[in-house]
């Protein structure tokens, strides 16, 4: 009877397969599946002038690593997550590109684009009941006057990024500040930004020189310094020169080459950002331990903010026990909805234009210097509301969807 | 020969309360500060490995487990000497960890990789790897040996595991970077402190719902400061002492009523803590800075402020 003991052995190895299926084996229906798709532009590689390029996978990485762990508690629950990478050609339009995978059912993106794209991905998902978590642009009016109901954002705002560097100049007294704006849109956008936050934190902007002398920053040693890139600031009496040169033109040219000794910060120097390789407090050491060990190079700020968007998705759906779109948003934009983002404070998103509320790190190339809502800055609901726009200056009226 | 060492740790244990000897591990500073509870003040200074954070003392008072974290493993003090003997098979980045009453099983987090292994301490030798879900940190057996139980901070799980078999029971939801579980000593109820969530669940431990939840609203603090981690109950179960963290505070909490009663100002971000056999003190880690507070638990005041190494995390009390 040979047939016999192959099926019993067959038997065995059935038990078997049965019980490496793992946590969920007992139960018997099928799991909650969640499917997450992260939009971005593929990257033509950077020119070798540029020292500190953006690494392919920047942002999918942040999104992989956090599904991973959305799996792994998954595993306790019947809820498997699986997570697609759409890298749009140059001239590919988001809105375009998503067509097949809405046509599929998929309802969680994440991307990482520039503001316009980011609207237009918005206004194609919202037809189709699916939200779209920004990860990428960092722009005011995207969570003013053109803010979506299916819209939330994981990158932080303009506004509340340099109101971070504010309070803590505000701290410092230093208040007197020159103000350095790029020739570029963002620069522009960052520029009123910075003067909202000295307004809003006493500080004042005793000059502002736009820069004209070109991406002095990019060229080498053997480049011909321009004169009066040098003595441009010469007279001003301030305490500070915050730069707004998002393209990193300049923003490294003038610390030490100005005619008075003066500190720099805004998008050089000393800088806001979401995430940095030198913080490892409030448990971040693990989180920047498990980035390195997937991917062999360090965290940055978008990984980190595609990492959060697709922790939020994992952990309303945990909550749920359920995928629907609409579901999760209403969770997120719940009065109960906290997710630890190892810096302190819980964060959670602004029920009013879906920001997630988050401490902001003030860190310089190779230190951290402080973290904001600084020591001091209270507010009514949540000190994390000291930074950015609050309820009642909120351009946003879309409301809840 | 098994006779005398019978008689000898009945002797241990029949000595009268008062000196022992209060073992703190300093994070950053890489060494072990010990106090003497009777002067309460540091009789020496030990190297230790890279980040040593979890630690306790065999049930005998022979020896101190101190997780070095950063060296993936578990070292073993002679207490008499305080002579590094050996290291321990701990698995990756070890940082809490229980032991049976026994004192010969280890149950250890792994916080780099989401799993829990349990290492027979005679033989070096790890017996079981339970996976579990992501960032492992607090451990807890429960009185009668029969449950273990670790909480996952990012997966926010309490899971209950088998102490046998290891099989996980059950899993059970808890707010947010659940970092310390605590069985009452009659073992009916499981504590489980959520550091971001800013509570603590008592769980029934037959049940796994979550009876009650505490919040702590400390007069002049905001809810993002209060961050419970480490927590410590009295032999007689009616009592459990919560550090708050970055509120610089422990709170008393009657656990039976689970009414606070009074929150006690101690150093600045406090983390594990430890109460001398006799209960008459409760030592508390303060990682920020680097000195211990001792609370005189009858009058639930802190009465001294003792200066250790840098980043003191926990903190063990020598049972003798």
């Amino acid at each position: 009877m040979p047939g016999l003991s192959a099926l019993r052995r067959l038997g065995r190895a059935l038990a078997l397969a049965s019980l490496t299926l793992g946590y969920a084996a007992a139960a018997a229906e099928p799991p909650l599946t969640v499917e997450i798709v992260f939009v971005s532009h593929a990257r033509p590689p950077s020119p070798p002038y540029v020292l500190d390029p953006p690494p392919p996978g920047e942002g999918f990485d942040g999104a992989k690593l956090a599904l991973q762990e959305n799996a792994t508690t998954g595993a306790f629950l019947n809820q498997v997550f699986d997570l697609q990478n759409v890298e749009l050609g140059e001239d590919d339009k988001p809105a375009e590109a998503v067509k097949p995978l809405l046509a599929q059912g998929k309802k969680l993106f994440v991307s990482a684009l520039p503001a316009q794209e980011t609207l237009a991905l918005a206004d194609a998902l919202k037809a189709q009941g699916a939200l779209l978590f920004n990860a990428g642009a960092q722009d005011d009016f995207l969570r003013g006057a053109e803010c979506r109901p299916n819209l939330f954002h994981t990158a932080p705002s303009r506004a509340m990024l340099t109101d971070a560097l504010f309070q803590y100049l505000a701290v410092r007294r230093w208040s007197k500040i020159l103000l350095v704006p790029g020739p570029n849109a963002d620069d522009l956008a960052d520029a009123d930004a910075v003067r909202a936050a000295a307004k809003k934190f006493g500080a004042k902007i005793v000059a502002e020189k736009p820069w004209t002398f070109g991406p002095l920053a990019r060229a080498r040693s053997d480049a011909i310094t321009q004169a009066e890139a040098l003595t441009f600031a010469r007279g001003v009496e301030a305490d500070m020169i915050v730069v707004a040169d998002e393209a990193e033109d300049f923003g490294d040219y003038i610390l030490y080459r100005t005619s008075e000794p003066r500190l720099v910060a805004g998008t050089q120097g000393l800088t806001p950002v979401s995430w940095h390789p030198t913080h490892t407090a409030y448990g971040a050491e693990q989180l920047q331990n498990r980035f390195l060990r997937m991917t062999k190079r360090r965290m940055r700020p978008i990984d980190y903010q595609a990492w959060i968007a697709v922790r939020a998705i994992g952990e309303a759906v945990t909550e749920l026990r359920d995928a629907d779109p609409q579901k999760i948003a209403a969770t997120l934009q719940g009065p109960n909805f906290t997710l630890a983002i190892f810096k302190g404070a819980a964060a959670s998103f602004r029920p009013w234009d879906r920001q997630l509320r988050q401490a902001i790190l003030l860190a310089q190339p190779k230190s951290l210097i402080g973290l904001a809502p600084q020591p001091g800055f209270l507010h009514q609901r949540n000190t994390l509301d000291t930074l950015g726009v609050d309820e009642t200056e909120s351009a946003c009226k879309s409301g809840k969807p | 020969m098994i006779a005398l060492r019978l008689a000898l740790v009945a002797c241990l244990f029949a000595s009268p309360a008062g000196a022992t000897r209060i073992y703190v591990t300093n994070e950053k500073s890489n060494d072990i500060s010990v106090i003497d509870s009777d002067t309460l003040a540091v009789t020496q200074t030990v190297k230790a490995g890279r980040r040593p954070r979890g630690v306790r003392v065999s049930p005998d008072g022979k020896w101190l487990y101190v997780c070095a974290s950063d060296e993936d493993g578990i070292q073993v003090f002679d207490t008499a000497s305080m002579k590094l003997l050996r290291t321990l098979e701990s698995g990756p980045d070890p940082e809490q960890f229980a032991m049976n009453a026994a004192g010969d099983l280890l149950y250890i987090a792994n916080e780099d990789n989401a799993q829990v292994t349990v290492l027979d301490v005679k033989k070096n030798q790890v017996i079981a790897n339970v996976p579990v879900g992501v960032e492992p940190e607090g451990m807890a057996l429960s009185p009668d040996g029969a449950v273990l139980v670790n909480t996952s901070e990012t997966t926010n799980m309490a899971h209950f595991i088998d102490a046998k078999t290891f099989a996980r029971i059950d899993n059970v939801l808890v707010d947010k970077r659940p970092r310390y579980a605590l069985f009452t000593p009659d073992g009916s109820k499981l504590w489980v402190s959520s550091e971001v969530g800013g509570t603590v669940s008592v769980i029934d431990a037959k049940t796994h719902q979550i009876v009650k939840k505490l919040r702590f609203d400390v007069p002049g603090l905001t809810r993002e400061e209060v961050q419970p981690v480490g927590m410590r109950v009295t032999g007689d179960g009616k009592t459990v002492f919560v550090a708050l963290g970055p509120a610089n505070r422990v709170a008393v909490v009657d656990a039976e009523t689970f009414e606070i009663r009074k929150y006690i100002l101690v150093g600045q971000r406090v983390w594990h803590m430890a109460l001398t056999p006799d209960e008459k003190y409760l030592f508390t880690a303060n990682g920020n800075s680097n000195d211990v507070t001792v609370i005189d638990v009858a009058a639930l005041k802190a009465i001294k402020s003792i200066p250790v190494g840098q980043a003191p995390l926990g903190v063990a009390a020598a049972p003798n």
